[in-house]
C-alpha cells in the first residue's frame, strides 16, 4: 500500500466516524426534543394556571344589621346589601350612581356568599359588625394578581404645585416624574396627567382632592401602567379604589378552595370543579362496570377457550380495528344508537359512560389477554393434572394470577377514558351545569369537556381558569399511571 | 320500575343460589350417595337458570309492556321463581350440575367476546343509515366531488374536497414532524442509549402519549399558535391565527410516541445476528443501522406510519380547539384549514334536527373518516403480515 492510499482510507474513517457521530446525535436531539416539549408544555400550562389557584378578598367591617337578616331564616338574609353597603362605606367620596355602580363592580356576584354561610353558621353574629374577607370580581383580581397591567408606585420626589383651571388641573413645577397617563396621588384624591408639556401638565380629576396646593417631596405619589386605561378591562378609577385598598392592606390573598368545591359559573371567579369531577366520577364508574367485565370474560375466552375458527378470527380482527378507529366515531355511535335508538337521555354519564366504556374495550382486553398468556401453562397443567375442569383451571388458577396484569391495563384505560373529550361532544356532555350530577341519568359534564368549555370563552380570567382544570386533570393522570407502573413493579412476577 | 327489577332479579338469583345449593347438599347428608357434582355447582346453575329466566323475561316485558308498566317487575318475579322451582326437582345425585354450569359460563364467555363484533356492526350500520338518508337530499356525487362546504347557508352546498384537502395538510404536517422524530428516537433508544437513560426516557414519552388531545389543543391555540403568527410576522408573512401549522406542529408531537414505541418494537424484533454480521464486516453502528436493521425492519415502520396517519387523520381535539372552522381550499400551511373531524364536531354539538341535511352531512363525513381509518389499517395489518421477515 503506497502512502498516498493510507491517507485516503484514513480520510474516510475520519468521515465515516463524522457520519457515526452525526448520526447519534439526530437521535439524541430527537428524543431532546421529545422531552423538551413535554416541560415546556407543562411549564407553560403551569404558569398560566397558577394565579386560578388564589383569589384576592376586601376585608371589609360588615355591620349585620338584625333588620336585613330575618332570625328565622337566616339564609335568606340581605347580605348582598348588606355587604355592598359596607364596601361603599369605606369609600365615603364615591356619590354619583355611575361611580358606585363602578365601585360595586369590583365585587363578585357571589360576594356575599361567603358571609351568609358564615352567619348561618353562627346565628349568634347577628347585629354585631364583624370583620369579613370578601370575594373580588374576576377584573379586579386579575388587576391585584398583576395580569391586566404591571403597575409600578414611585413615591413624588419633586415640588409641584396644582392649580385648577376650568374643568383641568394644570400641574407647574419640576415635572421630571410625570408622563402622560400616569395617576398621581395625592391629598385623598387621585389625578391622571392627560399631557405633559416643557413646565407644564394637564391633569384630569378622577378622585377629587381636598386641597389644591403645592406638593412637597413625599406627599404624593405615582402609579405608572405598563397599560393605558384604554387597553384594560379595568379603568383608572377602579385602579386607584383597589390601590387604596392595598395600601390600607384591605386585600387578602387566599387559596381558592372554591375553585375545588364550587361548580360551574359565568362568572370566573365562582367558577370551579365540582360539577365535572362529579361527572367524571359517574361516567367513570359506568365505564369500568361496563368494559372490565366484558374486557375480561372477553380475554378469557379468546385466550383460554376459543377454538382456531372464523368465528374467533373475525373478533380478533374486530378488535384490533376497533382499537384504532377514531373516537369521534364511537361518539356518532352513542349518538345514533344509545341516544336515537335506544332513547337514553342525552348528556347523562350513563351514555357517556357506555360510549367510553366500547372505547376502552379493546384496551383492557388486549391487556388482559396479555396478562393471561404471561402465566406459564404449567400451572394450568398442573391443575388439570389433579384433575381440574379446563374451566376450574382457569378461573381458580390462571385468573387470579393474572390480576395485577389485568389491573395495570385497566387502570391505563381508565387514565384514557378519563382524558376522553371529543365523542362526549357527540352525546351532548357539553351542557352548562352548575350543580354535580346526583345520577347516573341527571345531565352532567365531565373533566376535559369542561376544560373544551372553558377554553371557548372571551374571558382573560377563564384561561387561567382552564390551565388551571388541566392542570388538576393531568395530576389525576399522573396519579393514575404511577399506580400502574407501581403495580407493574411490585407484583411483576418472573416465572 | 326499573330498580325494582333489577332488584327482584338479584333476589332471585341470589335465593336460587342458596336453595339449589341446600338441596344438594341436604341430598348429601341424607344418604351414602355421593353427587356428581359439588353443591356450590348446583346452586351456582340454580342461580344462572333464575338468572336467564329473569333476563330475557325483563328484555321481553320491557319491549313488550315498556319499562314503566308494572308487568315488568311482576312476570320477572313470576318466571323467575319458575325456572327456581323447575330446576328444583333437576337435583339428584346424576345431575351433572358443573357441566351444564360450564355450558352456561362459556356461553356467557362467547356473548362478552361477541360485543366487539356488535360495536363494530353497530358503528357500521348508524353511520351507514344516516348516510343513506343524507345522499337521498345531496348525491354523492356532489358531495365527494364538491370543491365548496358551507352546510349553514342557504342554499347549503356539501363539497368534501376542501376539508379533505384541510385533513391531509395538516396530517402531513403531523406526519413531517413525526416521523423523523419518532423513528430517530426509536432508534436512538433501540441501539444507542444505555438502560438508564432508556428507563428515563421511555416514561417521558408514555407521558406525553397519556397527556389527553384537550390539552394538546388548548396548548397549540394558546401557545403555538400565536408563537407561529408573531414568528411569521416578523418575516413579514401573513399567518392565520388558526394556522394549519399549528395543529400540525402539536398533533406531531401528539403522534412521536405512537411511531417510537411501535418502531422501537420492531427495530429490537431485528435479531441481533444480522447486527453481529454487518459489524464484523467493518460497518460502524449508523451504517449498520441505516443499511441492515432498518431495511429489515422497514415493514414494520411503514405500518407504524399508516396507523399514525390514521391517529392524525381521526384526531378531533387539537383541531377542534387550534385549526379554523372555514372550509378553503388551500395547501398553505399558514392559512387556516378546517379539518372533517372539526366539522362532525360543530355540527353535531349543541341540539340537532335529525331530519336536516346539515346533521345528516356529519354521519356522511363520519363514515369518510371511518372508512378512511379502517383501509389505513388493514392495509397496515396486511403489509406486516406480508413482508415480516422470518427470522426464527
Amino acid at each position: 500500500m503506497t502512502d498516498k492510499s493510507v491517507k485516503g482510507n484514513a480520510a474516510l474513517i475520519a468521515k465515516r466516524y463524522a457520519s457515526e457521530r452525526r448520526f447519534q446525535a439526530y437521535g439524541a436531539a430527537a428524543l431532546a426534543i421529545s422531552v423538551l416539549f413535554l416541560v415546556y408544555l407543562i411549564v407553560d400550562i403551569g404558569i398560566k394556571a397558577w394565579p386560578s389557584y388564589f383569589e384576592h378578598r376586601a376585608v371589609l367591617e360588615v355591620n349585620l344589621d338584625a333588620s336585613k337578616i330575618p332570625a328565622a331564616d337566616v339564609q335568606k338574609g340581605d347580605f348582598e346589601g348588606i355587604v355592598k353597603r359596607a364596601f361603599r362605606g369605606s369609600f365615603p367620596g364615591v356619590t354619583t350612581r355611575r361611580d358606585l355602580k363602578s365601585l360595586t363592580s369590583l365585587l363578585s356576584v357571589g360576594a356575599a356568599d361567603d358571609l351568609r354561610q358564615q352567619t348561618v353558621a353562627n346565628p349568634s353574629s347577628i347585629g354585631t359588625t364583624v370583620k369579613t374577607g370578601v370575594l373580588l370580581a374576576d377584573d379586579a383580581d386579575l388587576y391585584l394578581k398583576g395580569m391586566l397591567t404591571d403597575t409600578v408606585k414611585t413615591p413624588g420626589t419633586t415640588n409641584v404645585q396644582m392649580a385648577q383651571t376650568g374643568e383641568e388641573i394644570i400641574l407647574t413645577g419640576d415635572l421630571s416624574q410625570l408622563v402622560a397617563g400616569q395617576i398621581v396621588r395625592a391629598n385623598g384624591g387621585a389625578l391622571r396627567i392627560a399631557s405633559v408639556e416643557a413646565g407644564l401638565a394637564k391633569a384630569e380629576t378622577i378622585m377629587p382632592t381636598t386641597t389644591l396646593n403645592t406638593l412637597a417631596p413625599g406627599t404624593w405619589d405615582i402609579l405608572s401602567f405598563s397599560h393605558l386605561e384604554a387597553d384594560r378591562r379595568i379603568d383608572d378609577r377602579q385602579v386607584v379604589w383597589l390601590e387604596s385598598l392595598r395600601d390600607k392592606g384591605a386585600i387578602e390573598k387566599h387559596f381558592a378552595w372554591r375553585f375545588f368545591n364550587n361548580g360551574d359559573s359565568r362568572e370566573p371567579e365562582l367558577a370551579g370543579l365540582r360539577g365535572a369531577i362529579a361527572g367524571s366520577l359517574l361516567t367513570l364508574i359506568m365505564t369500568l362496570s361496563l368494559s372490565v367485565p366484558l374486557g375480561i370474560a372477553a380475554a378469557v375466552y379468546l385466550e383460554e377457550f376459543s377454538a382456531k375458527n372464523k368465528f374467533t378470527e373475525i373478533i380478533e380482527v374486530n378488535i384490533n380495528n376497533l382499537a384504532a378507529v377514531p373516537s369521534i366515531i364511537f361518539g356518532l355511535l352513542g349518538l345514533a344508537v344509545f341516544i336515537n335508538f335506544f332513547g337514553l337521555p342525552r348528556s347523562a354519564p350513563l351514555v357517556g359512560g357506555l360510549v367510553l366504556g366500547l372505547l376502552v374495550l379493546p384496551t383492557i382486553i388486549i391487556a388482559t389477554r396479555a396478562a393471561l398468556k404471561a402465566v406459564p401453562p404449567s400451572i394450568k397443567e398442573a391443575a388439570l393434572g389433579v384433575g381440574a375442569s379446563h374451566q376450574q383451571a382457569v378461573f381458580h388458577h390462571v385468573l387470579p394470577l393474572a390480576v395485577p396484569g389485568i389491573l395495570t391495563g385497566t387502570i391505563l384505560g381508565v387514565a384514557r377514558a378519563l382524558g376522553e373529550t371529543a365523542p362526549l361532544l357527540m352525546i351532548g356532555m357539553v351542557a352548562f351545569i352548575v350543580d354535580a350530577p346526583k345520577g347516573f341519568t341527571e345531565a352532567a359534564t365531565v373533566l376535559p369537556v369542561q376544560i373544551f368549555l372553558w377554553s371557548d370563552l372571551p374571558e382573560v380570567a377563564f384561561q387561567s381558569r382552564t390551565a388551571a382544570a388541566i392542570i388538576v386533570l393531568l395530576v389525576i393522570l399522573f396519579c393514575l399511571n404511577a399506580v400502574a407502573i407501581f403495580m407493574r413493579k411490585r407484583f411483576e412476577r418472573r416465572w | 320500575m326499573t330498580a325494582w327489577t333489577l332488584l327482584i332479579i338479584a333476589a332471585l338469583t341470589t335465593i336460587g343460589f342458596f336453595v339449589g345449593q341446600a338441596r344438594a347438599q341436604a341430598l348429601r347428608n341424607a344418604g351414602t350417595v355421593s353427587l356428581h357434582s359439588l353443591p356450590a355447582y348446583h346452586g351456582l346453575l340454580m342461580a344462572s337458570m333464575a338468572l336467564a329466566a329473569a333476563g330475557l323475561t325483563t328484555l321481553v316485558a320491557a319491549l313488550v309492556a315498556g319499562s314503566d308498566s308494572l308487568v315488568m317487575p311482576a312476570a320477572v318475579a313470576l318466571l323467575g321463581t319458575g325456572a327456581i322451582a323447575a330446576s328444583y326437582r333437576l337435583i339428584t345425585k346424576d345431575f351433572r350440575a358443573r357441566n351444564r354450569f360450564e355450558y352456561f359460563i362459556m356461553l356467557v364467555l362467547i356473548a362478552c367476546s361477541a360485543v366487539a363484533v356488535l360495536t363494530t356492526i353497530g358503528i357500521v350500520f348508524s353511520v351507514l343509515f344516516e348516510t343513506m338518508a343524507f345522499f337521498k337530499e345531496v348525491s354523492p356525487i356532489e358531495f365527494l366531488f364538491g370543491t365548496h362546504w358551507s352546510p349553514t347557508s342557504t342554499p347549503p352546498s356539501f363539497g368534501l374536497i376542501p376539508l379533505l384537502v384541510g385533513t391531509l395538510l395538516i396530517t402531513f404536517i403531523a406526519i413531517l414532524v413525526a416521523g423523523p422524530l419518532g423513528l430517530l428516537s426509536a432508534i436512538y433508544m433501540a441501539e444507542y442509549s444505555s438502560k438508564k437513560m432508556r428507563g428515563v426516557v421511555k416514561p417521558v414519552l408514555e407521558i406525553l402519549a397519556g397527556v389527553p388531545t384537550v390539552v394538546l389543543g388548548f396548548f397549540a391555540a394558546l401557545t403555538v399558535a400565536p408563537l407561529i403568527r408573531n414568528t411569521g410576522e416578523s418575516f413579514g408573512l401573513v399567518v392565520a391565527s388558526e394556522s394549519a401549522l399549528a395543529a400540525g406542529l402539536v398533533m406531531g408531537m401528539m403522534i412521536v410516541p405512537l411511531i417510537s414505541s411501535l418502531s422501537d418494537d420492531i427495530i429490537n424484533a431485528v435479531p441481533q445476528a444480522l447486527r453481529d454480521g454487518s459489524y464484523a464486516m467493518g460497518a460502524t453502528k449508523s451504517e449498520t443501522i441505516k443499511r441492515v436493521v432498518l431495511p429489515a425492519a422497514l415493514p414494520g415502520i411503514v405500518s407504524a406510519f399508516m396507523l399514525a396517519i390514521s391517529r392524525a387523520i381521526g384526531e378531533t381535539m387539537i383541531v377542534v380547539m387550534a385549526a379554523g372552522l372555514a372550509a378553503n381550499l388551500s395547501f398553505n400551511p399558514l392559512s387556516a384549514v378546517t379539518t372533517i373531524t372539526v366539522q362532525i364536531a360543530t355540527l353535531l354539538v349543541g341540539d340537532q334536527e335529525f331530519d336536516s341535511a346539515k346533521t345528516l352531512s356529519a354521519f356522511a363525513l363520519g363514515f369518510v373518516l371511518f372508512c378512511f381509518t379502517l383501509v389505513l389499517n388493514y392495509i397496515a395489518l396486511r403489509i406486516v403480515q406480508r413482508y415480516r421477515e422470518q427470522y426464527d
